[in-house]
């Protein structure tokens, strides 16, 4: 042990440069949001931001269509995702890695062609992005976003305890009941994990809504674009700011539930 | 006994018509790049005119080059850095492990757009001109909680002996840590690296607000285009066939690593 200490190495020093580019270009830049948030142009603290961003209501507008698709986007996104994630990870269906990755292979085709594509699939199938922009977009949604609901919820599905739900059946619950009491409480953490890959992201991507809803419907991500094209630095800071609140309250409420962290790193 | 078969049919059945469905626009698209038209629907007779049209076709060159070169640059960043962070993560004290973990969570919590922009406000304040550097970081504030979180398994999962053992025997810290370490976390290092590539590659919002306006990738390209209301450039579909084709040889090859890996004898 002596001979460790004399050569001043200790393996702790590795992450130095990790931190410090952490440090530099995550946490730096956030309290660059809050400070420029909460102060005008001249560098003074005001509250000018966020009395004229309520005041206008085409901002309240965004925030509650931003919400009601991001809500509608992780509702449907664990609808189909769930059964197709609890089916890949039964393991009498014989699905194997391959089918797994076959999931997220389309994020190879960079998500801005793909969303462009399936505006395409619709507009040949006779759906149209203009007249529809809110059925478009939330499909266009719900395709992107399903690789990042399935992953998390694959993960939980095949680390469970198949004996207890065997145990269930065997001392004669219901299918429903099962699901209910065993199986739903188990893949909690996936949900969660699924849930919060899906919600903020939908909100702020203003990539899906402008492709397939044709520029008619305002995401908060489209505030967020529209202030950074006109350098409007201390307003973009506001809405990042709302959103950075956003995200607190939602890991604060979920704290209790342990998430699946690794859901994505686990997958390869 | 029946009818468990038949439900595992229809099982199995729902996980393909999932796949089935997420695959639906680009197997458009791949069906129509052999064929000569304006618009995805409509045949004109087989042809590779638009693999010709795609190989002579600059811009769409250059931002598919753009896209490589900034997908690999930054996972290569990223990994080195963060499986260097995460080994020195690991073997830190329990406080400052917390403090590191809870920062490298911020991206992945974090709205990418809210990423983006304190970045970009990052950069503007410091004055600092938008070029591939910048770019680059962005990349890999976007990858780089990932390798973290792909390699922290693998020392988990590694016998904390065998680094003192090698020591004992004679090796500087230096020879422990890339001779015992490395190759036991080299799969967690390699998926991390991976999975950066394939976020990388998938990403818009990061490169739209971290780049020099003049450097195109294929998302900033594929939105310039589509989000005008403009159709989808027909020598797209070429490329979304080539890209495809790549991914699918990708894919076969991890999933012979795979399977070779899963044979060999796990310690704990």
């Amino acid at each position: 042990m002596q001979k460790n200490k004399s050569l001043h190495f200790q393996r702790k020093y590795l992450s130095i440069p990790y931190m410090v580019f952490m440090v530099l270009f995550v946490v730096v830049p956030l309290m660059l949001i809050i400070a420029y948030a909460v102060t005008d142009k001249t560098g003074m603290p005001s509250a000018e931001n966020l009395i004229s961003f309520f005041s206008d209501s085409n901002n309240i507008n965004t925030l509650i269509i931003s919400l009601f698709i991001g809500l509608g986007n992780t509702a449907l996104c664990l609808l189909v995702g769930y059964p197709a994630a609890y089916f890949l990870a039964k393991k009498n269906l014989g699905f194997t890695m391959a089918t797994v990755l076959l999931f997220v292979m389309p994020m190879w085709i960079n998500f801005v062609l793909r969303t462009a594509a399936t505006r395409d699939l619709l507009f040949w199938l006779g759906l149209n992005g203009g007249d529809h922009p809110y059925i478009t977009t939330m499909i266009g949604m719900v395709y992107n976003y399903l690789p990042f609901t399935i992953l998390p919820l694959y993960t939980t599905m095949i680390k469970m305890d198949q004996s207890q739900i065997e145990a269930s059946y065997d001392l004669g619950a219901t299918p429903a009941q099962t699901f209910l009491k065993i199986i739903l409480p188990m893949t909690m953490p996936g949900i969660v994990s699924a849930a919060t890959m899906v919600f903020m992201p939908t909100m702020s991507s203003y990539v899906i809504s402008d492709v397939m809803g044709e520029r008619k419907i305002s995401l908060i991500g489209n505030s967020i674009q529209l202030y950074f094209d006109q350098g409007l630095w201390h307003m973009g800071s506001l809405v990042a700011l709302i959103m950075l609140v956003m995200i607190v309250i939602g890991s604060f409420a979920t704290r209790n539930i342990k998430t699946e962290d690794d859901a994505r790193g686990g997958l390869w | 006994m029946k009818t468990s078969a038949f439900m595992d049919f229809v099982r199995k059945f729902y996980v393909y018509i999932v796949l089935f469905i997420m695959y639906a626009p680009i197997l458009l698209l791949i069906v129509f790049s052999f064929t000569d038209t304006k618009l995805v629907g409509s045949w004109n007779g087989f042809s590779l005119r638009l693999y010709l049209s795609l190989a002579r076709n600059r811009e769409i060159v250059t931002a598919a080059i753009n896209t490589f070169v900034v997908a690999f640059s930054s996972a290569a960043v990223s990994t080195v850095l963060g499986t260097l962070g995460a080994i020195g993560i690991f073997y830190s004290g329990r406080r400052s492990k917390a403090v590191m973990e809870g920062i490298g969570q911020i991206p992945i919590m974090n709205a990418e757009i809210v990423t983006a922009l304190s970045l970009t406000i990052l950069f503007v304040f410091f004055g600092i001109r938008f070029n591939f550097l910048t770019l680059l970081v962005g990349h890999v504030v976007l990858t780089i909680p990932f390798v973290v979180l792909s390699v922290r398994p693998k020392l988990v999962q590694m016998d904390p002996n065998i680094y003192e053992a090698a020591l004992d025997l004679g090796a500087t810290p230096n020879k422990a840590l890339m001779r015992v370490i490395m190759p036991e976390v080299l799969p967690g290092v390699f998926s991390g690296f991976i999975l950066s590539v394939t976020l990388s590659l998938d990403d818009y919002i990061i490169t739209a607000f971290t780049r020099d306006t003049a450097y195109q990738t294929l998302s900033t390209y594929v939105y310039g285009v589509t989000s005008k209301k403009g159709a989808l450039p027909p020598s797209l579909r070429a490329l979304t066939t080539v890209i495809t084709l790549l991914a699918l040889v990708v894919l076969l090859i991890a999933n012979r690593r795979g399977k070779s890996a899963a044979k060999k004898p796990r310690h704990k």
